[in-house]
Parts: C-alpha cells; sequence; structure tokens
C-alpha cells in the first residue's frame, strides 16, 4: 500500500491508483479522481456514485454493473453511456472503492 | 509496508498496447450449462469495453429462439458433471429436477436467467447474429428469434465481421 496526494491531501492508494481506504474519500476527491479520467461529472454519475458507496457499506464489497442496475435502478445503457468502456472499474475507481469481484 | 508516491497512479482504462479488443463468441449448443459460459463471457467482455459479438449456430439457436429460450434444459444423461450413474440419470423426471437445480442455483448467485441475460447483454452493446443455415434447417426467420437479434447471416458473413476478433467456441 501506498500513499499519495490527491486533491491536497494524502491518501492510500493501491498499485493501480484504486482508493483503499473508504473513509478517506469525499466529493471533492471523486471530482479529482474523474478528472483524472477523463470523466465530468454530472447529477447522473453522482447518483450512481453514491449508490456505490452506500451499497458497499451494506454488502461489503463493490456492487457489479448489474446490481447497479437491478437495485440501484440505473439502466445498463445509462451506465455505459456515463462511464464509457469499462462502467464497472470507472465507477469504482471515482466512488473510491475496490474493483467489484462479481462475474455477472 | 507503505511507501509516499509523488503523484497517486491513475489506473488505465484502455488498451492503447494493442489497439482496441474484439471478441466473437460462437455458441453451438442449446443446453442451460451450456449456454449460460457464453452469456458469461460476452458480458464481461462488454464491461470490459470489448466489442463483443455472438453467433448462434445448430443447438445454441435454442438460446435466441422464442419458443425455446426461457426453456433451456440441463440434460443430466452421459454428462459427468453429476457425478452419478448414467443409468438412473435417464429415469423419467431425472432431467426436469436436474434443471430446476441448475436454475435454483443461478438463480442463488443473482445471476440472470437467459431471456434477461439477452436483454442486458444487447443494453451493454453485444451484438446477436443468428446462423443462415441453422435458421433453414429450422425452418425460422427473424420474427422467430429474440428481438435484438441484428441478422440472420452466412457464415461467410461471420468470417467477415469476426476480422480481427478473439474466437471462442462454445
Amino acid at each position: 500500500m501506498s500513499t499519495a496526494t490527491l486533491a491536497g491531501r494524502d491518501v492510500h492508494v493501491d498499485a493501480e491508483g484504486f482508493l483503499t481506504e473508504y473513509d478517506e474519500w469525499d466529493d471533492d476527491l471523486a471530482k479529482v479522481l474523474a478528472a483524472n479520467i477523463g470523466v465530468d461529472l454530472t447529477d447522473e454519475h453522482w447518483a450512481a456514485i453514491r449508490f456505490l458507496r452506500e451499497d458497499f457499506v451494506a454488502e461489503g464489497e463493490t456492487p457489479t454493473l448489474r446490481r447497479v442496475t437491478n437495485v440501484g435502478g440505473i439502466a445498463t445503457k445509462d451506465l455505459f453511456r456515463l462511464f464509457p468502456g469499462k462502467p464497472a472499474k470507472k465507477m469504482a475507481y471515482i466512488a473510491g472503492l475496490p474493483k467489484p469481484v462479481g462475474c455477472v | 509496508m507503505s511507501t509516499t508516491l509523488d503523484t497517486a497512479p491513475i489506473p488505465s482504462f484502455e488498451d492503447e498496447d494493442s489497439g482496441p479488443r474484439k471478441i466473437a463468441i460462437i455458441c453451438s449448443k442449446g443446453s442451460l450449462d451450456m449456454a449460460y459460459p457464453g452469456l458469461v463471457l460476452a458480458n464481461a467482455a462488454l464491461g470490459e469495453g470489448i466489442e463483443t459479438h455472438m453467433f448462434f449456430t445448430f443447438w445454441g439457436f435454442d438460446i435466441i429462439n422464442k419458443k425455446t429460450l426461457d426453456h433451456l434444459q440441463f440434460s443430466p444423461v452421459g454428462n459427468p458433471a453429476t457425478h452419478m450413474p448414467t443409468a438412473l440419470m435417464g429415469l423419467p423426471g431425472m432431467q426436469a429436477f436436474a434443471t430446476h437445480m441448475m436454475k435454483k442455483q443461478i438463480e442463488g448467485l443473482d445471476v440472470p436467467a437467459v431471456p434477461e441475460f439477452l436483454d442486458l447483454i444487447t443494453d451493454a452493446g453485444g451484438h446477436l447474429w443468428a446462423c443462415r443455415m441453422s435458421a433453414d434447417m429450422m425452418h425460422l426467420d427473424e420474427d422467430d428469434l429474440h428481438d435484438e437479434v441484428e441478422g440472420i447471416i452466412s457464415a461467410s458473413d461471420f468470417m467477415e465481421l469476426s476480422k480481427g476478433a478473439q474466437l471462442l467456441f462454445i
């Protein structure tokens, strides 16, 4: 584990750059993380990120895309539009969570 | 062991080393246990930003045939996965029982049933194609197939569209 400076403070990150401490994340950090990967945050993005954060606390793991759709109520098509290419991993990165481990 | 970095690494979400990836999955079998590997892998590929094509041929047609897609069966006869004597597996009711068990396990993992899985894949941008020869053999046309199937295409059409793709035959 390493510490790095993001948004003017020291945070813990893994080798790829994903945050490893749930409580070190806040909205300002999310904006920096989003900008790092070229995502411009809108209300729709925030809704997905808030769901990820809440579901992680409830379930102890990062939700898969299917769970964000079924439980979080955000259509799969919209997730691919908001976080193009690799939506599950991009959302997890911005939300300061580990990559999801589920297969589906 | 903790180290301090000057700048935080940024994960790479692109495949800049090898260019965009593309995968084509040929689904040739229509039993419940042979349908899932293709569906799971196609969905995973899409989640990784990989252009994904599924080509349904021969018995794989059952996965996209509106009449059968929600009624795929797990056949325990001659299937070593059951770890049971083959003589028992042929008894009446055994296939229905095995199918029921497998569906329950899949549902327990929160993995979608076949119709919903096909919708999930096409919502994620996946492409579904049907095999011309199989359609002709089974006297089926596009109206008989899942609505998101983009077309009934020949084997050579498939060769063209899978140009540059990684191939998987199931």
